[in-house]
């Protein structure tokens, strides 16, 4: 009976090594252990045994359903495992197919280098204020200290609504507008929309925008104004940019300098884009001029101030390396996307 | 203004190269835009001898020529010119010469013989064939018999040298001279200044027996100098005048000609030399044309005038517009036998106005439409009879006429050298002060520890206060020099205030719907009213326009921004841009009354447009989520209509009871006037009552403590009853516990009867006290039911 015992055990344990799915894993657990199984078989034919046997054998036949009950459990977590197993391979997809994008609106370039723009001087302490577009002959040009018979003025360079009202052809009417209505000290920065009658070609618009800088108080010098300007052009093109200070002349300002930047194409060398001299000017700017100060009622001996004007489109084209000034305005979604 | 670096170097010596001037003068204004090197485009072309010319032996119109270029042997050249004979010596472009035009000449064979190098004409060295007889340019040039072999054709034909082209800036008429220039250089480079030493000589007689001048406008002509020359040659000035003319920039004519520009040049001073024997009664009048008098000019162009005109006329006729150019028929000509000089003053302005007005400008008009020295005038005269005598032209006339009508007055200027050391960020010594402003002739005429007192020189009436004298101080010291400082005192808060906030705002959320920006002219064309449909009277026909446009197209201020937007979608379109969302957010122009008395208000709008796979509610859906973003919870979207708009798909939106926008489907017949072939969703909407509504603050809600019950109802009803009627009823009937109720289906077709529609809401339901049960809401959905029954016979589906 031992021995029967010993051949149960060892035929269920091949059978379940061999075992492929759930169903077989069931009729061996019938077959075996069930009410009606080989081993329930045996255990009723006990009682033919010698009484000296049966607690040996009864132990015996414990151990294996035991054992046995061990290994169905076994089995089946192997069953299971195999047949996950199977599902995650079916399962494998094709990574290569393109992933679904989801579809995100781009700023106009111009927007993203306002945006630098402003950052920068909002981060240095400065406002940010608009005036208008439409404006008066006299905050335009008279005074910003343009006299009347001054080359700005010709009818060729402004478009005129009628006499004394015109479409400004600089930010720097704000200038004055913002000195009529505060106190120094004045810092702030005033981007907008300028227009000027130039026919469209690659490199002239008659819309086009600008970004005025203009600070007022008890003692600011040239030397605080190329502070100012070299920290900002070597934030918006890089910290090894070469700079310089140009003599220039402005009417609404005094001493007047141009700021040129080391070319961004040929860093210096000559070409096209610097028309050989290894320049860009990137903006106007100087002391504002005693004349102005005066005219929105400041006493000169007691505040100076430092201004700049720079023109959006310009830098924009220099930072992206745009070489035609139209495609800002004609607003192909394939250009303004790329940004 | 183009200087040529020879005739610069007669008033300032200097020891830099052409860089480091170019550099200096740029670095203090004056803006070197090019350093010109003549002859650049001409190598290893020399003067050769013909030593032998024989026929070609395989070729009938070649010939065989040996060369002798100095170096003791002889090249073998062939030619198809026969201009030349042995004996002449003629410009020979070596093996591996460059002829203008990027011509590169190398050792050749011809017929079977070799060919070392080319025998030139003057158009292949591109000369200005003016300078040279027909013999020497009828084939090969033909160089003079004292050319030296072997030298450079550039030294022999004077075509090397170096030109600076400089920009000068608006208030520096006084460099538009060489002289100008000079002052600079000495300035900038700290060495020395000498004035050509003008003395006129003596002639015979007196002017005044000559000639009467007659300046009825003062005003407009301050001073009139005048010179008389008898007994004039006309012949072609002195080459190296010619070539300095030419090196400037002007092509020289004839010697009396010349000799004017070439003062011009020198000094700055126009200068007009008119034919005596052509003034009618020995007259010059300067007076204001009368309104319609008319001039033919030296181009050949007859003029119309008007009394805003200055002109010089004789006692008959005007023989020259003033300041611009001169009358043909005084012109000096082949012919001409006394000349007489006009060197003027002319009021800059009116000039100015007078060249627009013309469409005519010359050198003459360009100096001076700015304000010259009026001193200049009589050195000017002086110079012209000087040069004149020593190249032999004519006889002076003593005397000169010299009408001042105001005595140019001396101006002082006081500088504080403290102050200006402050404002430039330096710590210049006054003596360095003084030593800049004396070679800018400046004068310093008084001093103290921290002052100085500078006589002003008339030519530079940009100088009138101290911060002008700034201004030359720092720029002759270098900007470059001044220390880069950052301004100290108050600290002031940087920031951009809340409608730049929301701006800037609104841009990134409809960027993260899918839209991009674009940005348009503020222009519009007065076609776009007709072409989007606008009736007479319609409020987008009350445009600012412009009195001088670029053209009709760009000729008024925008009142909306639709018409650009729909040129933006039908030009991405023609491009195959197929999918289109976009928006711009910028300004409108209204004008308060028209014509525009005083400034107009301007506006800011906001314009989306879309086009391809999309619909009506993918557009709403933009500008609900954009309200949402700023907590604007009272809006609603109610039917409207709007003319450029497609009549059963126009919306417009109401935000706090107040219409701020429209949006919809354009009209059919709009989109086909732009050639556009696909539906195109359009939304314009006031930004400023979205700046005002909008809230950027947030404050926390508690989250829900107790859950939710959501029940969906699908009801039938009415296809014109309008979903959001619905959706308001039940909002109504809902009271309290009502939290959101949401349209989640529309269906038609089977089950729904004809004309009728279905639509499915989930409304869901939450009280703040207490866990709701069913009961609770059952009676409020009975009670909606009713409602919605009794209002749009809508059933239950
Ligand atoms: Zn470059």
């Amino acid at each position: 009976m031992k021995l029967e015992l010993e051949k149960i055990k060892e035929d269920a344990k091949s059978l379940l090594m061999n075992i492929k799915n759930k169903e077989e894993l069931e009729k061996i657990r019938i077959e075996y252990l069930g009410k009606k199984g080989k081993l329930t078989k045996i255990l009723r034919e006990m009682g033919k045994l010698p009484p000296e046997e049966r607690p040996f054998i009864g132990q015996l036949a414990n151990d294996i359903r035991k054992e046995l009950e061990v290994s169905i459990e076994e089995a089946e977590k192997r069953i299971k495992e195999k047949g996950k197993q199977i599902i995650l391979k079916k399962e494998k997809i094709d990574i290569t197919v393109p992933g679904r994008k989801h579809i995100i609106g781009k700023k106009h370039p111009l927007t993203l280098i306002l945006n630098e723009i402003k950052a920068f001087f909002v981060g240095m302490g400065y406002e940010v204020v608009e005036g208008p577009e439409i404006e008066s002959d006299y905050y335009n040009f008279k005074a910003l200290n343009i006299p009347e018979d001054h080359p700005a003025r010709d009818m060729q360079d402004t478009f005129y609504i009628n006499e004394n009202i015109l479409l400004r052809t600089q930010t720097s009417p704000v200038q004055v507008r913002v000195m009529e209505k505060v106190k120094p000290p004045i810092k702030i920065i005033a981007p907008g929309r300028v227009y000027r009658s130039d026919e469209v070609d690659a490199t002239h618009s008659p819309v086009f925008n600008q970004v005025e800088v203009l600070a007022v108080d008890e003692s600011l010098s040239l030397g605080d104004l190329k502070g100012v300007l070299i920290t900002f052009a070597r934030y918006l093109f890089g910290e090894n940019r070469d700079v310089r200070f140009r003599a220039s002349y402005f009417p609404f300002t005094e001493p007047s300098a141009e700021l040129d930047i080391s070319c961004t194409a040929c860093e210096g060398e000559g070409c096209k884009v610097c028309k050989g001299s290894g320049w860009l000017e990137i903006l106007g700017c100087g002391l504002v001029n005693p004349a102005v100060l005066e005219i929105v009622g400041y006493d000169p001996k007691k505040v100076s101030g430092f201004a700049a004007g720079m023109g959006v489109e310009r830098i924009a084209m220099l930072k992206y390396g745009i070489d035609d000034m139209r495609l800002f305005y004609e607003n192909d979604l394939r250009f303004i996307n790329q940004f | 203004m183009l200087v040529p670096i020879d005739w610069l170097r007669d008033y300032v010596q200097y020891d830099v190269s052409i860089e480091e001037l170019s550099n200096a003068l740029t670095m203090a204004g004056l803006n070197v835009e090019s350093i010109i090197e003549l002859g650049k485009d001409i190598s290893k072309v020399v003067a050769g001898k013909i030593v032998s010319k024989d026929l070609h032996p395989n070729a009938d119109k070649l010939y065989l020529c040996k060369v002798d270029i100095g170096d003791g042997h002889l090249l073998q050249i062939i030619t198809g010119a026969d201009n030349i004979n042995e004996g002449d010596i003629v410009p020979v472009a070596l093996p591996g010469a460059e002829l203008p035009g990027n011509i590169k000449i190398d050792v050749t064979s011809l017929r079977g013989l070799t060919s070392q190098g080319m025998m030139c004409s003057a158009q292949e060295l591109k000369l200005d064939l003016k300078n040279f007889s027909e013999e020497q340019t009828n084939g090969i040039l033909i160089l003079p018999d004292n050319s030296v072999l072997g030298e450079d054709i550039k030294k022999i034909l004077h075509l090397d040298g170096i030109v600076l082209d400089i920009e000068i800036i608006a208030n520096r008429p006084d460099c538009m001279s060489i002289i100008g220039i000079a002052r600079e250089v000495s300035a900038v480079l700290g060495v020395d200044l000498e004035y050509p030493n003008i003395e006129p000589p003596k002639g015979f007689g007196n002017i005044n027996d000559w000639i009467h001048i007659d300046v009825k406008d003062s005003a407009l002509c301050p001073r009139y100098t005048a010179r008389l020359i008898d007994n004039i040659v006309i012949k072609s000035s002195p080459l190296w005048m010619q070539r300095r003319l030419q090196m400037a920039g002007l092509r020289p004519i004839n010697n009396i000609v010349d000799i004017t520009n070439y003062v011009m040049l020198e000094l700055g001073q126009p200068l007009h030399a008119f034919d005596y024997d052509y003034l009618d009664g020995n007259k010059i009048v300067v007076r204001r044309a009368e309104r319609g008098e008319k001039i033919k000019t030296l181009d050949g162009i007859e003029r119309i005038l008007d009394e805003e005109i200055l002109i010089i006329a004789d006692e008959n006729k005007p023989v020259g517009i003033a300041g611009i150019m001169g009358g043909e028929n005084s012109e000096v000509k082949e012919k001409t036998k006394r000349v007489v000089l006009e060197s003027a003053a002319f009021n800059y302005a009116n000039i100015r106005r007078s060249s627009r007005k013309l469409g005519l400008r010359t050198e003459a008009s360009a100096r001076f439409e700015k304000d010259l020295d009026p001193n200049l005038t009589k050195l000017a005269g002086d110079r012209f009879i000087q040069l004149i005598s020593q190249t032999e032209s004519g006889i002076v006339i003593n005397g000169v006429i010299d009408l001042c009508s105001e005595k140019s007055k001396i101006r002082k200027v006081t500088m504080n050298t403290d102050r200006v050391n402050k404002q430039l960020g330096t710590n210049i010594p006054l003596k360095d002060m003084e030593d800049i402003l004396n070679r800018l002739e400046l004068r310093v005429i008084n001093k103290d520890r921290n002052h100085l007192v500078v006589e002003v020189p008339s030519f530079r009436n940009d100088i009138s206060r101290e911060s002008d004298l700034c201004e030359e101080i720092g720029r002759i010291y270098g900007f470059d020099k001044i220390e880069p400082t950052l301004p100290r005192g108050m600290t002031t808060l940087g920031r951009i205030n809340r409608d730049q906030t929301i701006v800037d705002k609104s841009k990134e959320i409809l960027n993260s719907c899918g839209l991009s920006e674009v940005i348009t002219y503020s222009f519009m064309s007065p076609k776009i009213f007709n072409k989007l449909n606008i009736p007479e009277n319609y409020e987008y026909r009350k445009a600012i326009s412009i009195m001088n446009p670029l053209g009709e197209d760009y000729s008024l201020m925008r009142t909306t921004l639709i018409g650009n937007l729909m040129e933006v979608i039908e030009r991405n379109l023609n491009r195959k841009v197929e999918k289109i969302r976009l928006f711009e957010l910028g300004s409108i122009y209204k004008p308060k009354s028209l014509p525009i008395k005083e400034l107009p208000d301007e506006k800011k709008v906001l314009t989306l447009g879309m086009v391809g796979d999309v619909d009506f509610y993918d557009l709403k859906g933009t500008i609900e989520t954009l309200l949402s973003e700023f907590n604007i919870e009272l809006f609603d979207f109610i039917e409207d209509y709007h003319p450029s708009f497609h009549p059963g798909r126009t919306a417009s939106l109401i935000v706090n009871n107040k219409k701020i926008g429209i949006l919809g489907e354009i009209h059919p017949d709009v989109t086909e006037k732009y050639q556009i072939n696909e539906r195109v969703y359009i939304s314009e909407i006031q930004f400023d009552d979205i700046i005002e509504s909008a809230k950027l603050t947030y404050s926390y809600k508690p989250l829900p403590k107790f859950p939710s019950i959501t029940r969906d109802i699908a009801i039938i009803i009415d296809e014109e009853v309008l979903a959001g009627d619905i959706k308001k009823t039940i909002e109504e009937e809902g009271g309290q516990l009502l939290e959101s109720v949401e349209l989640f289906d529309i269906y038609r077709g089977t089950q729904v009867p004809e004309g009728c529609k279905s639509l499915a809401f989930s409304i869901t339901y939450r009280s703040n006290k207490k866990t709701l049960v069913e009961e609770d809401v059952n009676e409020i959905q009975q009670r909606i039911l009713l409602k919605l029954k009794e209002r749009y016979n809508a059933n239950l589906r």
